[in-house]
């Protein structure tokens, strides 16, 4: 491992850097809340930060998204394809949560038939992920072999003390530590290598202690039985004060389904695509009506989704990363930890 | 708080054994000590998890749109709702819009001491919370977490709508179980409203922006809304025209929260649950008190929801009403 290093107070510095060729998102605070938006001048980053509300995901795959528009001029009529993104930016700040929500995305966009936009997004951005500082109560990264003491993406970084250690993981990452040569140092030695060792052992001691780290996959993925988990009578209960809101969907990393829709700017159409919601009453609306008439069934729709159908699609991978954001904003506070623990094996009981 | 809680679920469980209600809507044991969720329990067996506790902050009326009018029929039992103080006025107003069927419905009203906020608790510094014990004085949490201890002062973590709570007195019950007296409202609830007033127009206007340009549009606001009970939103109506996911533009992201405040106004019973459930913390009642704020002025002092069958300054037309151009004369304000 090459490890190059900056101390934290010359986050500053290197954010400036960066932004002078490319376009930076990282965590920013607004109102109170933070969520991924463009560096400028002074926005600062706050390593204690855990979670944005949205995930990182926005930065690949926007809530909403202009894809074709048309433009009536007397009687004729103009139809321009809105171009996939053509210039390079860099995520930084990314936890190993939301990096492995990119890859649960990947597998669905990536593949055939390709989303051109997604596609041109990923190619063009650059992931610099961060080690988590304080885990929640409410994190369970582990439960689906996350290793959070190696964040991934394109640049992965820990935070020890005063300084952010850095290490090139791709051709991307490395030609974004190139670029910042003479702000940050190499760092390449037994000493800082060791800080990173003790920063990550201390986390892997903590993320021990996290109440969730027994809970298990067990009864759900490829080898559970589609029609048994479907028809489990415990889906009334879990459903029974489901709101239909859309903040599971919206806050999740790994939620990855969208509507197309059109808007009517007085002069013109825009076709755009915005996510959409399992939970929503018109999802998936057909000719004859709504394929999933109660709650109870989308609400089913969404876990099935993460739980069974997604690791049936892609060779047993799981669709939820563990990041805990629906544990900590559903209004009724129902989230896929109770499902699991509900329907799962009996050593989440 | 501990005493009232036995004894509500108590009562819960009595109810359901003798036959007098055939379903529970109430709060269940979350994974964590704060996230006890809104429940519909069907057996005796499944009341072992009802719980009554500090984070029971969820507004349980609206469900009983669905469960009052599901229930009934010959020998299907009444159900039983669990109301606080602040929850009776929206069960009011919903009896008031026909909304409910009050004959399907035993209300068990049960006390309140004001229900906490873990999001405040998670705003003042605690990380990776275990656990959380009410000292005896009973104006302090003790706060265990995987980072080490702390206290909290109960009155700092309460829900939004605790800070301004209407009082202790429920305003419909069938059986009470409360050991509080009323002392009337809590705190000034106008005061965000009159901070706002205070503003210039532009400061008003980046205020809003700030806030509103957060929204997420993910309806939680709404769907929580006990004013909100239309069968079918315009929003979700495809055929409305405005059906939207997301805020298409900027004009909307500032609009849909307006026009919702508007859609609720002289309904709104002020419970609070808007900004609850708001995932990006927007404050949304102050466009509705906004709205009680002014309706109280224009019209003389009205709380939605106080009794069922009230007919609001809204839709009650006397000669006394205030002049349309009154607005105007204010200078929009």
């Amino acid at each position: 491992m090459a490890v190059k290093i900056i101390p934290l107070n010359e986050l500053e510095k290197l954010f400036a850097a960066v932004a002078l060729t490319k376009k930076l998102y990282l965590p920013v605070e607004k109102a109170g809340q933070y969520d991924y938006a463009p560096w400028e001048p002074g926005t600062g980053y706050d390593p204690e930060v855990l979670h944005t509300v949205k995930s990182a995901k926005g930065v690949f795959f926007p809530q909403s998204e202009d894809l074709v528009r048309y433009k009536r001029d007397g009687f004729s009529l103009s139809i321009a394809q809105v171009a996939p993104e053509d210039e390079d930016f860099v995520v930084f700040g990314v936890h190993a949560c939301d990096v492995a929500g990119f890859e649960v995305l990947d597998r669905v966009f990536l593949s055939d038939p390709v989303d051109t936009y997604y596609k041109a997004r990923r190619e063009h951005g650059t992931v610099v992920s961060v080690m988590c500082a304080k885990p929640e109560e409410t994190c369970f990264c582990g439960t689906f072999g996350i290793d959070a003491e190696q964040p991934g993406g394109d640049v992965q970084s820990w935070i020890s003390g005063d300084t952010l250690y850095m290490e090139a993981l791709t051709q991307k990452g490395e030609a974004l530590l190139d670029q910042l040569d003479g702000i940050i140092m190499d760092g390449n030695d037994a000493e800082n290598r060791k800080a990173v060792n003790d920063a990550a052992e201390e986390h892997k001691e903590i993320m021990r202690k996290l109440p969730l780290a027994d809970l298990t996959t067990d009864g759900f993925g490829k080898e559970a039985d589609l029609l048994t988990l479907f028809g489990r009578p415990e889906w009334k209960e879990l459903s029974s004060s489901c709101l239909g809101c859309g903040t599971c969907t919206y806050v999740c990393p790994t939620c990855q389904c969208y509507d197309i829709r059109e808007y009517d700017t007085g002069h013109g159409i825009s076709r755009f695509r915005v996510w959409d919601s399992c939970m929503y009453s018109d999802f998936t609306m057909m000719a004859h009506g709504s394929p999933r008439p109660d709650q109870l069934q989308r609400f089913r729709q969404r876990f099935m989704h993460k739980l069974k159908y997604y690791p049936d699609n892609y060779d047993g991978a799981f669709s939820c990363v563990g990041c805990g954001r629906c544990l900590q904003k559903c209004p009724i506070s129902m989230n896929i930890v109770k499902v699991m623990k509900k329907l799962g094996g009996a050593d989440n009981d | 708080m501990q005493k009232v809680s036995e004894k509500v679920i108590a009562r819960a469980r009595e109810l359901m054994h003798d036959g007098t209600v055939s379903k529970v809507v109430g709060w269940k044991a979350g994974e964590f000590f704060y996230d006890c969720e809104p429940n519909v329990f069907e057996t005796e067996e499944s009341l072992k998890d009802l719980v009554y506790n500090r984070f029971c902050g969820a507004n349980l009326s609206k469900y009983m749109i669905k469960n009052s009018i599901a229930s009934g029929g010959e020998g299907a039992g009444k159900v039983l709702v669990l109301l606080k103080p602040c929850d009776t006025y929206s069960f009011n107003q919903l009896l008031t819009e026909h909304r409910i069927d009050r004959e399907n419905v035993y209300i068990l009203g049960v006390g309140c001491e004001g229900m906490c906020d873990i999001d405040r608790i998670r705003e003042r510094g605690f990380k990776g919370i275990t656990g959380v014990l009410e000292a005896d004085s009973g104006n302090e949490l003790v706060i265990t977490t995987l980072y080490g201890e702390g206290k909290v002062n109960i009155d700092d973590v309460l829900l939004n709508k605790c800070d301004s709570c209407k009082g202790k007195a429920h305003k419909i019950y069938d059986e009470l179980i409360s050991d509080n007296e009323d002392e009337g409202p809590r705190g000034d609830r106008f005061e965000g409203v009159r901070e706002l007033e205070a503003m210039s127009p532009e400061q008003r206007f980046a205020f809003w922006q700030a806030e509103l340009s957060k929204c997420i549009r993910c309806n939680a606001c709404r769907n929580a809304c006990p004013a909100c009970s239309c069968r079918k939103c315009v929003f979700d109506n495809n055929a409305s025209g405005i059906a939207s996911k997301a805020n298409t533009d900027s004009f909307e992201e500032k609009m849909f929260h307006i026009i919702r405040a508007f859609h609720v106004a002289g309904r709104c019973t002020d419970c609070g649950e808007c900004t609850r459930v708001c995932p990006q913390g927007i404050p949304l009642h102050l466009f509705n008190r906004k709205y009680i704020k002014d309706i109280n002025d224009f019209y003389g002092e009205y709380a939605a929801g106080e009794e069922a069958g009230q007919r609001g300054p809204l839709i009650s037309f006397t000669e006394q009403d205030i002049e349309p151009g009154h607005a105007v004369v204010k200078g929009g304000n």
